[in-house]
């Protein structure tokens, strides 16, 4: 069990990150904190996909290097996808400015709880 | 003539450049250069849409790399209707946006992006390229829902966002189990290499749960809509009508075309609980989202738990992989849009006119508002699906084919639905026509909402939108037949 484990210890890592990220994003109160969950729950996925191309024992896919190469898709989806969650989270982070400017609070429940009295 | 399929893309995303700059130059230009690119775009996706809908399905390479190995834009009888739909409902609301919308060119160039990952979605063939187009999308709904002048569109618009992200992430892991299993991405691709590897396999289990719950996200089911509702109250009316139009259309079109092409009917008859996981989210749909929607007292609210509710059908029709389900899928997903794009543009043009936003404040607005009384009845009575309106033929086709496939639980529910559907507008049309607006009130509250009765507001391209999408509401049920007969080599491929 133990040794199964260790052998995939990146998707496990993946995987715990997946669950710490999806708490975070729904567990916590904190609208900073909610971005932060996705970056990491984001992570998760990235870390499983770099994860899945790598062959014990392979080289970069350079030419000259020898025979067997790692797998360079994944990698390359995965810098776009990188690029997708900078932009999601500038964009979170600028709504969250303003959701600060116009409600002096980070606070997700008094937010609502502003918004139900308006 | 196949590279006008690449240029269905570039076009608005050039255009959403030349807005960004022109807004340098002069401001508030930003309308014009959109209405130049979609007007260029409509012209040419009539093109492709013509050529698929008479000929044979286009592929093309991108870049000149062959699929598997490059991206592949793929057009045929299906997507064609979503090439279409995207500019034609991206111009009515333009007309809409002209006097009401946000004029500024940031807006109108978003607005272009956002058409840009629509068109994406439709035609690309690539899983991957899906994603990407689907983010592309999310992020310009995103940055369009906080375009409201309100704190509450940006608190909207977070939400939105939040769960949004988390939706396409789960795409994105399932999209990497298939890759994981297959090593390719290419959709058609995908198909033969899944069923290589075998339908028992516990990796293309997990990418099919992953891919449609990631995608049930984004077209709105339930227990997964709750980003909806908020979102199209907090939008301006233009970015509702908009995005409450084509945002879940497209991403429904996603859902078909995922399941259909890259998991194939085989996967759906080799694993039942797969059929099964649409059919029980599509019906618990249709029940709750209607419920929901009844029990709303804010028009928008209303109108997007109702959404929750017909795409419940389609996934239905989804669900039982027959030709007949399929035209009707086909049907609802284009008439579902004019409707409820129309409707919320109608919603819009009441609370600019009068300030009414809930369902009392309809209360005589017959009197108040004819033309635009007239129009929410017209498309309420089409949604419920009243013949000859389009909304009935594509609930027809629907049931159909779930009584050709033995689903009777599936269409009984979905008859069903339609009455609750008559629950939620029947009130509306009595109120609006049997009923006398409460006396001398109606400015009060208008007044103590914030919203204010600006007759003045209202421009003749606002109701010449709304009462264009009344007309096609009616006036594409005529188109149906030749669409269904044009439709049939589509079905083939898919449907073998």
């Amino acid at each position: 069990m133990i040794a199964a484990l260790a052998d995939r210890a990146y998707f496990v890592a993946a995987f715990l990150l997946l669950g710490v990220g999806a708490y975070m994003l729904i567990g916590d109160r904190n609208l900073v904190k909610k971005v932060i969950g996705m970056n990491v729950f984001q992570s998760g996925i990235f870390l499983f996909l770099v994860a899945s191309a790598f062959v014990t024992g392979a080289s970069a896919p350079l030419l000259t290097e020898p025979a067997p190469y790692v797998s360079p898709l994944p990698h390359v989806l995965i810098l776009t996808a990188i690029v997708v969650g900078v932009s999601l989270t500038a964009v979170a982070l600028g709504l969250i400015v303003r959701i600060y400017e116009e409600y002096g609070t980070l606070r997700a429940d008094l937010v609502e709880e502003v918004g139900d009295g308006e | 003539m196949s590279d006008l399929v690449a240029l269905l893309v570039v076009v608005p995303l050039l255009g959403s450049l030349v807005a960004l700059t022109a807004g340098i130059v002069r401001d508030e230009s930003g309308w014009a250069v959109a209405l130049v690119t979609l007007a260029v775009q409509a012209a040419m996706a009539a093109t492709v849409a013509w050529s698929v809908l008479s000929g044979e399905a286009i592929s093309y390479a991108v870049g000149g790399f062959e699929p598997p190995f490059g991206i592949e834009l793929y057009v045929d009888g299906l997507s064609a209707a979503m090439v279409v739909l995207v500019p034609a409902v991206a111009l009515g609301v333009l007309a809409y946006a002209r006097r009401a919308g946000p004029r500024s060119n940031r807006f109108y160039a978003t607005y272009l992006l956002l058409v840009t990952g629509l068109t994406g979605m439709s035609v690309t063939g690539d899983a991957f390229n899906l994603y990407v187009f689907l983010e592309i999308t999310g992020l310009t709904a995103y940055a369009l829902v906080a375009s409201g002048d309100r704190g509450r569109s940006a608190v909207a618009a977070l939400k939105y966002l939040l769960v949004g992200t988390f939706g396409a992430s789960l795409y994105l892991l399932g999209i990497g189990y298939a890759y994981v299993a297959t090593g390719t991405l290419n959709m058609t691709d995908l198909a033969s290499e899944l069923a290589a590897v075998g339908y028992a396999s516990p990796l293309v289990g997990a990418a099919f749960a992953f891919v449609v719950v990631g995608l049930f996200v984004k077209v709105a089911m339930f227990p997964l809509h709750t980003w909806q509702p908020g979102a199209y109250e907090g939008a301006p009316d233009a970015v509702s009508a908009l995005i409450a139009s084509l945002v879940s259309t497209v991403s429904a079109y996603a859902l078909v075309r995922v399941v259909l092409t890259v998991f194939t009917p085989e996967y759906l008859a080799a694993v039942p609980l797969a059929r099964t996981l649409l059919a029980a989210t599509a019906a618990v749909s249709i029940v709750v989202g209607s419920l929901l929607a009844v029990s709303q007292t804010d028009i928008k609210r209303m109108l997007a738990y109702s959404s929750v509710s017909q795409f419940g059908l389609i996934v239905a029709a989804l669900s039982v992989t027959n030709g007949t389900a399929l035209v009707g899928l086909a049907v609802h997903l284009v008439g579902h849009a004019v409707m409820k794009g129309g409707l919320f543009l109608a919603a819009g043009l009441v609370s600019t006119g009068t300030g009414a936003r809930s369902v009392t404040e309809y209360d005589g607005l017959a009197g108040r508002m004819p033309v635009a009384a007239g129009t929410f009845g017209v498309l309420v009575l089409a949604m419920v699906g009243v013949p000859p309106a389009v909304g009935f033929l594509g609930k027809w086709y629907i049931v159909l084919g779930t009584l050709e496939a033995g689903a009777w639980a599936l269409a009984t529910v979905i008859l069903l639905s339609t009455l609750l559907t008559l629950a939620y507008f029947a009130r509306l049309l009595e109120r609006m026509y049997f009923r006398d607006a409460a006396e001398a009130a109606p400015d009060a509250t208008a007044v103590a909402d914030g919203g204010e009765g600006d007759a003045d507001g209202v421009s003749t391209g606002m109701y010449a939108a709304a009462v264009a999408a009344a007309l096609l509401a009616v006036a594409l049920a005529a188109a149906v037949p030749a669409y269904q007969a044009a439709l049939g080599p589509t079905v083939e491929v898919l449907l073998p």
